[in-house]
Parts: C-alpha cells; structure tokens; sequence
C-alpha cells in the first residue's frame, strides 16, 4: 500500500501520504467573555476606551512636561527631567493606541476562525502561451534583436553611466597615496614631546619612575586641518621604569633614555587607545579586546588579538633638558592595512 | 609682731633667682604656646607622636614591612614613600591587607584617624617623601578643565564617569565615587599599586585640584542622560536591555498571539 502510494507521488511535489490523518476541521468555537455576557462586553469596551483616553492624556503631559522643565541653558541637569517627562508621556501616549488597539481587536471584533487557501504559483497553460506571445510581439515591433545598433548603443549609454561616480567616489580617498598617509605621523627628528591636551614640553627629569604620560607632537596645536587625525596617529605613552628592568634589544638601546620609554597609543590590533599602565607590572592593556603588552620587551604581545607589538618612539634630550624624538616611528602605527610593508 | 615682720622682711636668698625663673618660664612657656599651636598645624610632629607612630607601625605593619620600614619579601619598603602614602592606604582602610591578593581592596578602616597621623609622622620622619596638600588645594576648582584632564589622563583605567573598570589578571581600578579629596590627591601622587604616579611635574597641584573638582562635580550631580545604570556602558546596559528590553518584547508577543478569554 505505501510503495504503490509512493510511485503516484511526483518527485518534485510536497510528501503527499495516502493514509494522510483526516483534516480535522477547527475546534468548536470558542467563545469570549465579550460574546457571553453584553455587560462584560459593555465593560471591555469602556476599558479600551480609557486606554486611548489615557492616550490623549498621556500626549498632553508630554507638552505640558515640556514647559514645565524646561531646558535652561548653561544647566545640563535641567536636560534630564525634560528629556523623561517628555519622553515618558510620548512613550505611554503611543503605548496606550497600540494596547488599546490590540485589546479592542481581541476582546470584541469578530473572532470566528477561518481558512485562507493557499494558492498555485503556476499559471494556467492559457497564460504562459499568451506571455511568451506578447514577448514575441514586443520584440517584432520594437525591433530589438532586429536593430542591434540601436539596441547596443543604448546599453553602452547604460553602462557608461556610473562614470561620473567613480570619480566622485575616488575623490573622498585620502589625496594622494592612502599609503604615505598612513606611514607616517607628525613626528619627526627634534620635535619635542609635549602634554596632552595644553601642549607644554617636558623634561626628562619631570619624568619620575612609575609615571605615565599623555603625549602628543608640540607641533600638533598648530595644526588646524585635520588635527583628530593627526593626533589619532602621533599620540603616545611616555612612562619611566626602573633602567634596570627593561630588557632592550641591542639595536634599541638608544631609543629609550634613563629607564624613560615612549611607545604610540594606538592598539595594533584595530587602533584603540591602549593607556592602561600598570605601573608594577609593567603592563599595557588594551580596553577594547585585552590585548596586552609588555613595556619591558618592547610592548610585545603577551595575550590577546593584537598581532604586533606597540611601535616605539625613539626619544632623547635636548640641550635644555626637553625629550624630544629622534625620528618619526620606524613602521606605520596602528592596525593593519593591505599594503602595510610590514 | 617683731616675729611676723622679721618674717615677711626676711627674703630667701635665692628668692630672686626662683622669680626671675618663674617669671622666664610664664612668658617663654606662653610665647611657645601661642607659637606652638601655629607650628601645629603645619607640621605637628612631637616626639611623642613619632614614638606612638613607630609603635603602631611595629605592632601592625612589621610583619611585611619589617620593623624599621626596610621592607621583606611580603611588602615594599616605605622608606620614602611619605605621610600621604600612609594616609592614603591606611585611610582607606587598603592597609594593613586582609590577605594577599591581586590587589589591596577598599575596607572598613582600621586605625582612627590620630593613629594614622601618627603612623604617617613616623613613616615621613624616616626619608622625605609626598606631604599632605594644603587643605586649599583640594576644594574650588574648574571642573571643566579637570574634566578634560580627567579624560585625557584617568578615563581609561578609571571610566570617563569614574565608575571604575578591569585591568589584568584580577586588578581593576577602583571606582572614584565619593572619594575623600585627600585620597584623591594621594592617588595622583603616590600611585599607589599599580596606577602609575603623576607627580606635580606632570599634573601641576592646580590641575590635581581641577580634577579633584569634577569628581565632586560628578558625585553631587546626576547623569544628565538619566538613568546612568553604573555608568558601566555595553555590559549593564546591554544586560538591561537583553533582560528589560527583549523580555517586554517576548511578553507582548506572547498576550499579542493569546486568546482572548
């Protein structure tokens, strides 16, 4: 019975059993409250109407909440009540249509169930030969496979459209090489290391073991186009350690002076500001994703995402005593990008 | 009669020398009185004091931090590290430690507060180190620059709110609500554990006072953006709206698709 049940089915067709379960049919059907009792009914119409009642109320505190609190400027407190006032009446106003709306739908409109067939996706045989025919006109009369110059042209004149775009577009990358933008920062030989945000200079000997500072170019306040970019770049961590644990790389021992280290604020792995100094553990922790360096190797990675250490500002002294950079930094900061060299 | 006025005539002969003492002692023991209390108030430190404090110190301390401060394999040193060290771990109750830990956590304090300035005297008689500020240091200061400064130099470790946050390893820095201004200005100071120093060299003591200042400004006043829900960003606002958020949406669904009694 079900192999030769099976054979009557059409392979691309819905599993169609021939001992399907009878449909069957809806429950009997269910009645309300509202539709037993006029009284309740009565009553559930007179609590939707107080829904949208408290509506109308609810958008009139708004207004009122509105003068009431007002925003007064130079007092960032007073945002606060005006924004909930405001916004709770608008909030509970709009709340109160949608509940009232919902709650009239189910406790009073018609609630008998019903089935809406589903319909075949497929036309009739009649439909598909009229619609293959009507191409068939179109393409005589318009004469498109006919006039393949007209018809070429046209889709060249299409195509060459979105020309103008791309010059558009091209146009919001950075001028010039994207890549000259990115390798290099404000710093370069002789520029003096400078606090954020006043820009003073500091002195070596202002910097004492187990300090952090926020450094930015001292060139950096001039700059007026572009100043967030430039500082996102150039922003770096000045900290002391004891000379005695730092274990520098013979061909970095120069870029640090007295235990005084400088290392860019700008996490490898998707450029946050890693500032987290831990002063006894010589540790730098990104906020982001915890990716973590170690100040007295370089800033190498020692946990997490990153996949490059810190780049390290080579720093000295000036004849007054001011640390200034040696260089500008000897690889790009930041994340990754496609051409990065290294 | 003879006898009475032969004794009031009659002067010790050393009379003079004991008025002349007396008289030494009542106008040099005032004049050091009136002086002594001016001097007390900027460096009280009597001998007295130190002993107490070196006392307190031995019966408390010694033990990680060795009898004369020279510091063992359990704790530091503290010769050096001065009065506003010991005011700011012991009065916050961080020292003396309940027990080794990633860090020194916020207690009860132990000591009162004259046990403490003694302590502090002792500790800041054995090498110069960080003084208390002047009490105008730590009140009146421009909260909007300090907020910049707090945001350039604090808000990483500390949240731009002050709410705090996680470092490694089991460190976090602490939250920065409510804070006795002296503490702060210590904190900045000494940096105490792992929070790195800034000396005056870097933040002058006018910018200390500046951020000092928006501290208080942030405990007296409430986050203009209302409800701040430990101004911890993603993680209690996302658990508020997973919870709050998606439960009211699973809650309307469900009476949106139920049958109406």
């Amino acid at each position: 019975m079900t192999d030769s049940g099976k054979e009557l089915v059409d392979a691309g067709a819905a599993v169609a059993h021939s001992d399907a379960i009878e449909n069957p049919g809806f429950q009997p059907e269910h009645k309300r409250v509202a539709d037993l009792d006029p009284q309740r009914a009565k009553g559930a119409e007179r609590g939707i109407a107080a829904l949208f009642i408290a509506s109308i109320v609810f958008t009139i505190l708004a207004a009122v909440a509105y003068n009431i609190f007002p925003i007064v400027e130079g007092d960032p407190q007073s945002i606060r009540l005006n924004n909930m006032f405001v916004g709770l009446g608008i909030a509970f106003g709009l709340l109160a249509i949608g509940v009232g709306a919902v709650h009239w739908a189910k406790a009073l409109m018609h609630g008998h169930d019903l089935v809406e067939e589903r319909h075949g996706t497929r036309g009739t045989e009649e439909t598909r030969t009229r619609a293959v025919e009507i191409f068939k006109e179109a393409n005589a009369e318009s004469g498109w496979t006919r006039r393949k110059l007209v018809r070429n042209t046209m889709i060249g004149a299409m195509v060459a459209t979105p020309i103008p775009a791309i010059a558009l577009f091209r146009d919001l990358a950075p001028a010039g090489s994207p890549q000259e933008v990115l390798n290099h920062t404000m710093w370069k030989a002789g520029v003096r290391l400078t606090r954020d945000p006043n820009g003073t200079p500091i002195k070596a000997s202002e910097v004492t073991i187990g300090s952090a500072f926020h450094v930015i170019p001292e060139n950096l306040l001039e700059v007026e186009e572009g100043f967030l970019d430039e500082k996102a770049k150039a922003a770096v961590l000045l900290m002391r350690l004891n000379p005695s644990d730092l274990k520098e790389a013979a061909d970095r021992k120069d870029w640090s002076y007295d235990g005084i280290v400088a290392y860019s604020k700008i996490c490898t792995h998707v450029g946050c500001p890693v500032a987290l100094y831990e002063q006894q553990t010589h540790h730098l922790l990104c906020p982001c994703h915890q990716s973590q360096f170690d100040v007295t190797e370089h800033c190498k990675v020692i946990f997490g995402p990153a996949a490059r250490p810190l780049p390290q500002l080579p720093i000295a002294v000036d004849a007054e005593g001011y640390l200034i950079a040696q260089s500008d930094f000897l690889e790009p900061v930041g994340p990754s990008y496609w051409e990065r060299a290294l | 009669m003879r006898k009475i006025s032969h004794r009031t005539g009659r002067r010790h002969p050393l009379a003079s020398v004991a008025l002349l003492v007396v008289g030494l002692f009542t106008t040099g023991g005032a004049y050091a009185l009136f002086t002594g209390t001016a001097t007390a108030e900027s460096s009280a430190v009597s001998e007295a004091q130190l002993d107490e404090g070196k006392k307190i110190f031995q019966a408390n301390c010694a033990s990680c931090h060795g009898l004369n401060a020279e510091g063992t394999n359990a704790g530091p040193s503290l010769i050096g590290v001065g009065a506003l060290s010991v005011e700011f771990q012991v009065g916050t109750g961080r020292m003396p430690m309940a027990g080794s830990g990633p860090q020194a956590e916020v207690k009860p304090v132990q000591f009162v507060q004259e046990d403490i300035d003694a302590m502090a005297a002792w500790v800041a008689s054995l090498a110069p180190g960080p003084a208390l500020p002047e009490e105008e240091m730590l009140s009146g200061g421009d909260a909007s620059n300090g907020a910049e400064l707090f945001r350039v130099n604090c808000a990483m470790c500390h949240n731009v709110a002050g709410a705090g946050g996680a470092l490694t390893e089991g460190k976090f820095a602490p939250h920065l609500k409510n804070i006795d201004p002296v503490h702060i200005y210590a904190a900045m100071v000494t940096g105490p554990q792992n929070m790195p120093v800034f000396s005056d060299m870097n933040l002058t003591p006018e910018e200390k006072r500046d951020i000092i200042a928006y501290l208080k400004y942030m405990d007296g006043n409430a986050s203009v953006g209302g409800l701040d829900l430990g101004a911890l960003g993603p993680v209690s606002e996302g658990l508020f709206i997973w919870i709050f958020g998606l439960g009211g949406l699973i809650a309307i669904t469900v009476w949106l698709t139920a049958k109406s009694n």
